[in-house]
């Protein structure tokens, strides 16, 4: 067996464990309309952490996610109500402007030499300014297009609703794996992640790559955004803060080393749906607080940091044996 | 002496250019007077209002030096406030009330400094754990509710004024001048470098680093823990879910404004504590600059952009470049960073 696949099966084992323990106690949880609510209520923080899983593969962080996809429902909403835009061309200016704050941090943190964790800071500090700007309310969105977008969903057996968002997210997993594992970018990122030094004496283009994986994070975050402002129909400023760190939190549960290199993205997958079956066994028992799934995440991030670790060592005294 | 003005000198240029600043669109910034027997005016506002923070800043210095950071700050303020209000609610009073916190403190240290230092977990990660968890568990001890208390001498901590200060401006500058004579004046400031620099160079070298990972998050825990103490005086009430929220974020950014380096190695608390002065100057003078608060953050992130620009290593090579040799010396914020990078 692959050692280095070794943390994806633990964590998809773990999510299968965890989904047997609740299916015990409420057999109700093994169903499809459960299944689908899971994937729409987590649709959009699984497509940020796709983003989120690339940037971290680099052995960069990105901070600015939450802020972003806050922005982007606030933009979304104010460009509806104050203008006649459809709301196809406001979701494209909207990815445009994201994908272009991405690429802005991306070339900040290489031409400054400056640490991601402070420049993607600073932007989380902008983009949630400027969502401030925009407006400091609520604002509903009611368009009609956008009624139908959240009512978009595939009936399957037993009920349960496959909704437009949900394969949305599902989607952007795929196209993440397709682009970590399968392209020429994907293993520059890698390669950067290993290692600046030795990637750029491979002759990896560390300039471009960086920026390209920012951007790639910024248009991932202006996606959750539009996500969210269906799911939500609203614009707020306020709203998703601290998203970038489960979002992170996601990303380390599936797998995915923070100190870059290695991981994969379809284990960040199972990382969310992980976090969004904690936080549904909660309302199944209906007599826990909210408080516990923020320990129980804790517990999760330890428990699989220390695997990591573990497996680390195992590698290493395999590989020097 | 002048080595010191030398190292801190862009933050206090910094500092200053901000202050004009703010006193150009808000002329009365700068004025002190006495009400009573206390100080009153925006500087002691700032001095008061950046405590936490600044208190922050001189534990998350240490742990920043030895490469690490401490994400947890914001998370164990909440613990630490939630346990002293819990202690006060049930009448146990404040003497056992401080005690008990400033232990949760130490304990949350350990905590990180067991993972960063015996489990040798990256410090980023091992302190996100007790980021996510900790306020889980701040709420555990508040049960959910914001807990309110009406001790005197617990909002004395965080409202009250000795001698003309502010209580918890007093704070951070015992801690400071405490933390700084303790790191300069022993071999423990350069100890911390030098693991900060290169682990296993100075455990080869015989410096027991694992103590010293594990007292350096204790101090940070410790410095959050007094820092939730003032937070938790000054509203009389333990909020689980919004004591601290950021503030690691404006700790990390105070100690980046001072110029220690995030990759470890050289530091100044000094820098530090003036880089908390900086932000809280930025948050006051918005202000009172009379800004509608929504300019606030897009203020701040350009300020903050602007600040890491002019701190830049890479801009500060190019600029040295084409200064002549003898301006070197004068960079001395981006020193560390550079020298590690071409070691000439």
């Amino acid at each position: 067996m692959n050692l280095r696949r070794l943390p994806l099966y633990a964590t998809i084992a773990i999510f299968v464990a965890a989904y047997l323990l609740c299916w015990l106690q409420f057999p109700n949880i093994l169903s499809t309309r459960v299944a689908g609510n899971l994937l729409t209520d987590n649709a959009y923080l699984g497509i940020a952490a796709v983003g989120m899983t690339i940037v971290i593969l680099s052995g960069g962080i990105d901070l600015s996610v939450g802020s972003v996809i806050a922005f982007a429902g606030v933009f979304i909403a104010v460009m509806l109500r104050d203008t006649g835009l459809h709301p196809l061309a406001v979701f494209a200016l909207l990815l445009i402007l994201t994908t272009a704050f991405g690429a802005a941090q991306g070339a900040l943190i290489h031409a400054l030499a400056m640490p991601a964790f402070i420049v993607t800071l600073a932007g989380m500090f902008l983009a949630r300014g400027i969502a401030y700007l925009l407006t400091l309310d609520s604002i509903p969105i009611d368009h009609p297009f956008f009624e139908s977008l959240q009512k978009a969903y595939w009936l399957m057996p037993g009920k349960g609703r496959l909704t437009l968002l949900g394969v949305l997210m599902l989607l952007s997993v795929l196209g993440g794996m397709l682009l970590a594992h399968r392209t020429r970018f994907g293993t520059n990122v890698f390669a950067i992640g290993g290692g600046e030094g030795t990637a750029r004496m491979m002759g990896v283009p560390i300039g471009r790559t960086t920026i390209l994986i920012y951007a790639f994070s910024g248009f991932m975050a202006g996606l959750a955004g539009i996500v969210f402002a269906i799911y939500t129909a609203a614009g707020y400023p306020l709203a998703t803060v601290g998203v970038e760190l489960n979002a992170i939190a996601a990303v380390v549960i599936g797998g995915t080393l923070l100190s870059g290199g290695s991981g994969t993205v379809l284990g960040t997958l199972f990382g969310v749906l992980t976090m969004g079956l904690i936080q549904t066994y909660i309302v199944f028992d209906g007599t826990l607080s909210s408080w516990w799934t923020k320990i129980v995440i804790g517990l999760l991030l330890f428990l699989f940091i220390v695997l990591q670790k573990g497996l680390l060592k195992v590698g290493l005294s395999r590989r020097t044996a | 002496m002048t080595a010191l003005l030398r190292r801190i000198a862009p933050q206090l240029l910094t500092l200053l250019a901000v202050l004009v600043l703010v006193t150009v669109f808000f002329p009365g910034f700068l004025s002190v007077g006495f009400s009573g027997d206390r100080l009153v005016g925006s500087p002691i506002d700032v001095l008061k209002r950046g405590a936490p923070v600044a208190l922050l800043a001189i534990g998350m210095t240490l742990v920043i030096a030895t490469r690490g950071i401490d994400l947890s700050v914001g998370a164990v303020m909440a613990i630490c406030g939630a346990v002293a209000a819990a202690a006060v609610d049930r009448g146990w009073g404040l003497g056992a009330a401080i005690p008990l916190a400033l232990g949760a403190g130490l304990l949350c240290g350990l905590w990180n400094g067991f993972l960063v230092a015996v489990l040798r977990i990256q410090p980023i990660v091992a302190t996100l754990i007790l980021m996510v968890a900790g306020r889980g568990i701040a709420q555990l001890v508040t049960a959910g509710q914001i807990l309110t208390f009406s001790d005197e001498g617990f909002a004395f901590l965080g409202s009250g004024t000795f001698l003309g200060l502010p209580v918890p401006a007093w704070a951070w500058i015992l801690a400071g001048i405490v933390a700084g004579l303790v790191v300069r004046r022993t071999a423990l400031g350069l100890l911390i470098e030098s693991v900060g620099v290169n682990l296993r160079a100075s455990r080869l070298a015989g410096v027991d680093s694992t103590v010293l990972l594990v007292t350096v998050y204790m101090i940070s825990g410790l410095c959050a823990a007094v820092a939730g103490l003032i937070v938790t005086g000054d509203i009389r009430g333990a909020d689980a879910n919004n004591a601290g929220l950021w503030l690691e974020l404006d700790a990390i950014l105070a100690v980046a404004i001072g110029g220690t380096s995030l990759l470890g190695g050289r530091f100044s608390i000094l820098a530090s504590l003036i880089g908390a002065m900086i932000i809280q100057s930025i948050n006051t003078g918005i202000l009172l600059a009379g800004f509608p608060p929504e300019f606030n953050l897009v203020i701040k992130a350009v300020l903050v952009l602007m600040i890491l620009m002019l701190q830049s290593p890479r801009l500060s090579d190019a600029a040295r470049g084409l200064a002549t040799r003898r301006r070197r010396t004068d960079e001395g914020a981006a020193a560390p960073r550079a020298v590690k990078e071409a070691p000439r």
